[in-house]
């Protein structure tokens, strides 16, 4: 299992490696000269030189990748062009409110997805099949900004149930800081539950109709145990490929979803930062929101691995 | 002596969207007490959906129609669900016949041989491991400590067969039903579970229903044989009987179909001319006239019932009216 994990973490760093590339050459894609900017009407030869060398633009484009890398390796993200903050601050200051919202968005559409797609798998072809299909549908189709929009006006402006906006950190004060965060994880999370639910649903019909089942049967166990003991571990191998894909999903949709309920998270910093041209701190991000998607595309394997003891760690 | 297992006229039915198909059609069979019985028949002839009936763990669209299948004096048919959820896996259990899809890929073996223990016997995961263990050995599953950690897919297709019967036979049932237990297995690996059932019955006093298509399993294995053919028993009687004088010309076709090796050299086999019947619409009068050699005007108008003859029970007009299989052609 260490092996596995360690050969897994080795086979990240190519990508790492594309990724890095990838994030380096996105400041090269800015448009001007940064000598020219910072010179502004002063632009001569000489003073365009001195500042090149300054910033070790004159050095040949791999030199200029590995000194950033080696910034990069040791924490040194740069500096924000507009608010002059450190970029790995910034980022780290917002991370934490991303966190909170991406997880409970993933707990929520699993804790309904699962649950829901196993009823309609048990009692398919009934009105609670057909109901759950009537919501996915609905799940699917309407754009997570405005099924936050509807949420904060019935669940929040209207009923008053769940405050609008702001953010409580977890380590202040966890029940003040779920229920802010309720909303825009039910909003972020429902399309992922929607999908998550069909296939925790076709998943389960194909399991419950192998042999396997029968013989879970004929030892006497009980339909419940059938199908939360011997089916749902089976059928939850395809949705968890489904999860690990979604989690780029989850990390895209942050970056409307903090926007429309102003959560203080790295997506709404991203926001910010393409508006103002900010490319530093663009450039961190991406590079967070990448080896995100790595970190999470390994957990999920490793929880394939442990649902599924056919796929060999060695 | 009482019969252990006695099913009464019993009907399975099973709902398609072309018309309802008559899967089990008024089946009676008596089994008693550690004895071995055969049902043998092609596929689709019923013999499956009769241990099904008998299990209660047919398909959704099957139900049991009417007759009662009586099991120490309980009709199962008529008990709940889950009054029938105490007596599979208890008192009567069931091994399947492909082993590489029969058990669950993502539990320990031992864990699965274990669970009717936990289930029916409230054993913690400890003992019933350990249950599982003496189990694997009683079956001749070799380092049986190791083997009850492994998956089921590090076992040969004969390990897992034999996994299987060490789960039913783990709370010691009295009647063991084996659908095809050797079909997918290599015919050395099938020898070595036929030897093992043949044990176990001799050993405990399980009584075994096994159901075959191999008439070859049913000469070794089995007291009585019930043949069966488009969902009816058309013969019945002991092992001996039936393949020493069949009074169903499907039985004796059967017989002549097979290889044997006391056969005068160079006789070809017969195979039975023409092909099962189509469920949904069977022929008027006896099912197997159509493929009969044996025909007379009676058989395409009326169904001969199941009666004695000679010393079995046939359902033929030819036979009952006294008339030989023997020398016919």
């Amino acid at each position: 299992m260490t092996a596995y994990i360690l050969r897994r973490l080795l086979l990240m760093v190519p990508v790492a490696f594309l990724v890095t590339v990838g994030v380096f050459m996105l400041i090269h894609l800015s448009p001007g000269d940064p000598a020219l900017i910072m010179l502004g009407e002063d632009r001569t030869p000489d003073a365009i030189a001195t500042i090149h060398k300054q910033l070790g633009l004159d050095q040949p484009l791999y030199v200029q990748y590995l000194i950033w890398l080696g910034h990069i390796v040791h924490g040194d993200w740069g500096r924000s062009i507009t608010t002059h903050e450190p970029v790995a601050q910034a980022i780290t200051e917002r991370l934490p409110a991303t966190l909170e919202l991406g997880s409970v968005a993933l707990i929520w559409s699993l804790l309904v997805a699962i649950p829901l797609g196993t009823i309609a798998a048990v009692r398919r072809g009934s009105l609670t099949d057909q109901i759950a299909t009537g919501i996915t549908v609905a799940g699917v189709s309407i754009p997570n900004f405005f099924i936050g929009i509807v949420l904060i006006f019935v669940l929040s402006v209207t009923l008053r149930l769940f405050p609008f906006g702001g953010y409580v950190p977890l380590t202040t004060d966890p029940l003040e800081s779920l229920r802010h965060v309720a909303l825009p994880a039910i909003a972020l999370g429902t399309a992922g539950a929607a999908i998550n639910m069909r296939f925790t649903r076709s998943s389960m019909i194909e399991v419950l109709n192998l042999d396997y089942i029968r013989t879970a049967r004929a030892k006497g166990a009980s339909w419940r145990r059938v199908v939360f003991v011997h089916a749902l571990k089976n059928a939850l191998i395809p949705v968890v490929t489904i999860v690990g894909l979604q989690i780029g999903g989850i990390i895209e949709g942050a970056v409307v979803t903090e926007t429309v309920f102003t959560w203080p998270g790295v997506g709404r910093l991203a926001v910010e930062s393409i508006f103002n041209r900010d490319y530093t701190v663009i450039q961190g991000i991406v590079l967070i929101a990448a080896f995100s998607y790595m970190v999470a595309n390994l957990l999920v394997d490793l929880v394939y691995g442990w649902l599924d003891p056919r796929i060999s760690y060695s | 002596m009482a019969h252990l297992l006695e099913l009464e006229d019993v009907q399975t039915h099973i709902a398609l969207k072309d018309g309802v198909i008559r899967a089990v059609d008024h089946v009676s069979l008596t089994i008693d007490p550690g004895e071995t019985v055969g049902i043998v028949g092609e596929s689709g002839s019923g013999k499956s959906m009769t241990a099904l009936s008998i299990m209660r763990l047919l398909p959704r669209a099957g139900r049991i129609a009417g007759g009662a299948i009586k099991f120490k004096g309980r009709d199962l048919a008529e008990l709940s669900e889950d009054e029938m959820e105490s007596v599979r896996g208890t008192e009567i259990a069931m091994i399947f016949q492909d082993p590489m899809t029969s058990l669950n890929p993502v539990y320990r073996s031992g864990w699965q041989v274990g669970e009717p223990l936990r289930i029916h016997r409230h054993m913690d995961r400890g003992a019933s491991i350990e249950a599982a263990i003496d189990l694997f050995k009683k079956v001749g599953i070799p380092d049986a400590r190791r083997r009850v950690t492994q998956f089921p897919h590090q076992f040969s297709g004969g390990m897992r067969q034999r996994a299987m019967i060490a789960m039913g036979l783990s709370t010691g049932p009295s009647l063991l039903i084996a659908d095809e237990p050797t079909t997918a297995l290599d015919v050395t690996i099938q020898a070595q579970i036929l030897e093992l059932l043949r044990n176990l019955n001799r050993d405990y006093g399980t009584a075994t229903i096994l159901i075959t298509h191999n008439l070859g399993v049913v000469a070794g294995m089995c007291d009585r044989v019930a043949v069966m053919y488009a969902g009816r028993v058309v013969e019945q009687g002991t092992t001996d009987d039936v393949f020493e004088h069949p009074e169903h010309p499907y039985t004796w076709s059967l017989l002549r179909s097979i290889p044997r090796l006391d056969a005068e050299a160079h006789e070809p086999l017969k195979p039975i001319a023409g092909s099962p019947p189509d469920m949904l619409h069977l022929p008027e009068g006896c099912t197997f006239r159509p493929r009969c050699p044996f025909a007379i005007d009676r058989c395409g108008v009326e169904e001969p019932e199941l009666e004695p003859v000679r010393s079995q029970l046939s359902r033929c007009w030819v036979t009952q009216a006294g008339r030989s299989l023997d020398g016919a052609s």
